[in-house]
């Protein structure tokens, strides 16, 4: 017995020592970044970035505040896509989950089959680009964030599996009452279905979130950056910056280098633009791993 | 059933219903089977003032300039990553998985996977500011320390011989978090009563592992991996574009068909490109069908259609 007690100490150790160790991979590059941000751009340059800078300064976030309406604009732009962009995109989604979970509905296998094929067979980038700019006109246009990913083909699968476990009885009673298929749908299909509701929202709102391809496609207006888009875009900037100082040294005349914080900086924004959500995401994992396995299951 | 409605009154019963699928029919058609018809525009010389069907029509001139060019590279590196991501995949994440099940603290347990998931909620771009902090030239963490033991730096972003391990380090540290958890609950549901008997026989950690984890984890393993394998011909746009920054001298390790038609459409060669997207179109359908004909044969209540 004794023997054995060691053991699962031992093993207990064992596995606890590996986890820490991945945390440790997982924790101190995201802790890198934020001791960066309050670095001296001076201290970076001397001993790079350090996990226990010798001055904590926060130049790099006052200097971001100095001009702070791109990065506020950009805030907007992204709060207000991810927002009403989740609730478009759920309230088409729902809508078109709920009859095709109804096995009276006449059309249900022909429109199944007809968004399930867009997840077998696209028209690519390129006539994707054509028709949006070409006929639709979302070039420079808020649209182009709400419109284009507007519904996934994956996740009305998993709506229309979800909302198939309800009991039938309910729809049908409040059929006998009279009441209407909108209203059926809002006042019986979605309460019932607040744990798929849930995860579907979270999972395209991290998506409305982080999005920036679409900016780098379909948006040259400043005014209309999203936030990782921005995030990128200063990167560039403090390159730039640097490889021009780098290339004409007489440039240094006219910028003085140490007035902008271009390295310290990059990383004040990367903790602006990811900080929001990797605090509130978490508390909602639970949503993600139950879509992960409503996925895994037959559609 | 009844003798066959007209369509008419089919029509007028389902009405109500056909009415709340109308938003998302519409979007479909517009942003999903309008672009597959413009997919002609691969088979013209494409220019924006005649149109897609006024353009004038070259044959398969473009396909033949792909299929000579650049299509076995960028294919080459859209496949061999997409199949390591996908091994990979499997292996850390059953690995995690399993050695999570083994701590007994239940508060550890929570601890790990909430810092493991993390980078989940990460854009690409945050992904690779942070990946700057290690592989940054001159002042990076990597650099600084080889330097500091009197060794050479390495120019990461001008050597691509590097990237095929940082790309694939970089996507296993994004995703084997939220990977692992989907293990991890499969593993809580094996009844431990299995185990418990199977300690009686005498049986060790290694042969419980063989006998009893591994075979109630295969199920779930196979229909993942062949689920994914439908994407072998796609990659994250985000992990290609964003993590090696774009840089020209890593094309070769780091090219893949979604940053190769991107970078066409930067340029403006919009007809080429459209025939290496459908290219890549009609390789993940033969993927993907040819994938679910496999499933059919092995588990039919898994396949996709």
């Amino acid at each position: 017995m004794v023997e054995n007690k060691k053991k699962v100490v031992l093993e207990q150790i064992l596995v606890n020592g590996y986890f820490i160790l991945c945390c440790v991979l997982f924790v101190i590059p995201m802790l890198l970044v934020i001791t960066s941000s309050f670095m001296q751009d001076n201290e970076i340059r001397m001993q790079g970035y350090r996990l226990f800078p010798s001055v904590w300064s926060t130049e790099a976030y006052s200097y971001l505040f100095r001009l702070p309406q791109r990065i506020i604009n950009a805030y907007r732009i992204t709060t207000f896509t991810s927002v009403v962009g989740t609730i478009m995109s759920v309230l088409t989604m729902g809508l078109v989950a709920y009859p095709l979970s109804r096995r009276d509905f006449a059309y249900r296998n022909a429109i199944t089959w007809f968004i399930f094929l867009t997840m077998l067979f696209s028209g690519g980038l390129i006539p994707s680009f054509i028709i949006n700019t070409q006929i639709l006109g979302l070039r420079d246009s808020i649209w182009a964030y709400l419109l284009i990913p507007l519904a996934s083909a994956f996740l009305i699968i998993v709506m229309r599996t979800f909302f198939q476990q309800l009991p039938s009885e309910l729809v049908e009673s409040a059929k006998i009452d009279g009441a209407g298929e909108l209203r059926i749908f809002f006042t019986i299909i979605i309460p019932l279905s607040k744990p798929v509701i849930a995860t579907v929202s979270l999972f395209v709102l991290l998506g409305r979130w982080n999005e920036w391809m679409l900016t780098l496609l379909y948006i040259t207006n400043e005014d209309l950056f999203t936030l990782q888009f921005l995030l990128q875009r200063i990167l560039g900037e403090a390159e730039f910056v640097r490889n021009f100082l780098a290339n004409f040294p007489g440039a240094t005349h006219m910028i003085d280098t140490r007035s902008i914080p271009s390295l310290s900086m990059r990383y004040a924004m990367t903790v602006l633009a990811a900080g929001p959500m990797l605090v509130i995401f978490p508390f909602f994992q639970k949503y993600f791993a139950a879509g992960l396995t409503i996925g895994a299951v037959k559609g | 059933m009844v003798a066959r409605k007209s369509p008419w009154k089919t029509f007028m019963k389902n009405k109500e219903l056909l009415l709340l699928t109308l938003p998302a029919l519409a979007y479909f058609f517009v942003f999903h089977y309008m672009p597959m018809g413009g997919i002609w525009m691969a088979f013209t010389n494409y220019r924006h003032v005649d149109g897609i069907f006024g353009s004038e029509f070259v044959g398969l001139q473009w396909f033949r300039i792909f299929f000579q060019g650049d299509l076995t590279r960028v294919t080459r590196n859209t496949v061999g990553y997409a199949g390591t991501f996908i091994i990979l995949g499997v292996v850390t994440g059953v690995f995690t998985a399993v050695l999570m099940n083994a701590v007994r603290s239940k508060i550890a347990t929570k601890t790990y996977q909430t810092i493991m998931i993390l980078p989940h909620f990460m854009s690409w771009i945050v992904v690779s500011l942070i990946l700057y902090i290690f592989l940054d030239p001159q002042f990076g963490v990597i650099n600084r320390t080889l330097i500091s033991f009197g060794i050479d730096p390495i120019w990461w972003y001008s050597t691509p011989e590097y990237w095929p391990f940082i790309l694939t380090f970089m996507n296993i540290w994004k995703s084997v978090g939220m990977g692992s958890i989907i293990y991890y609950a499969a593993l809580m549901g094996i009844d431990p009563s299995l185990y418990e008997s199977a300690s009686m026989d005498g049986a060790g950690k290694i042969a419980k592992f063989r006998f009893i984890t591994l075979p109630s984890l295969v199920p779930l393993i196979t229909i993942l991996t062949l689920l994914a394998l439908g994407g072998l011909f796609r990659g994250d746009f985000g992990l290609f574009f964003a993590v090696p920054r774009d840089v020209g001298a890593l094309y070769p390790t780091t090219d893949i068909l979604d940053t190769y038609i991107f970078r066409g459409l930067r340029q403006g060669l919009l007809s080429l490109n459209a025939a290496a997207g459908l290219f890549q179109s009609v390789m993940g359908f033969i993927a993907v069908v040819s994938v679910n004909m496999i499933v059919k044969k092995i588990s039919p209540e898994n396949s996709l259609f």
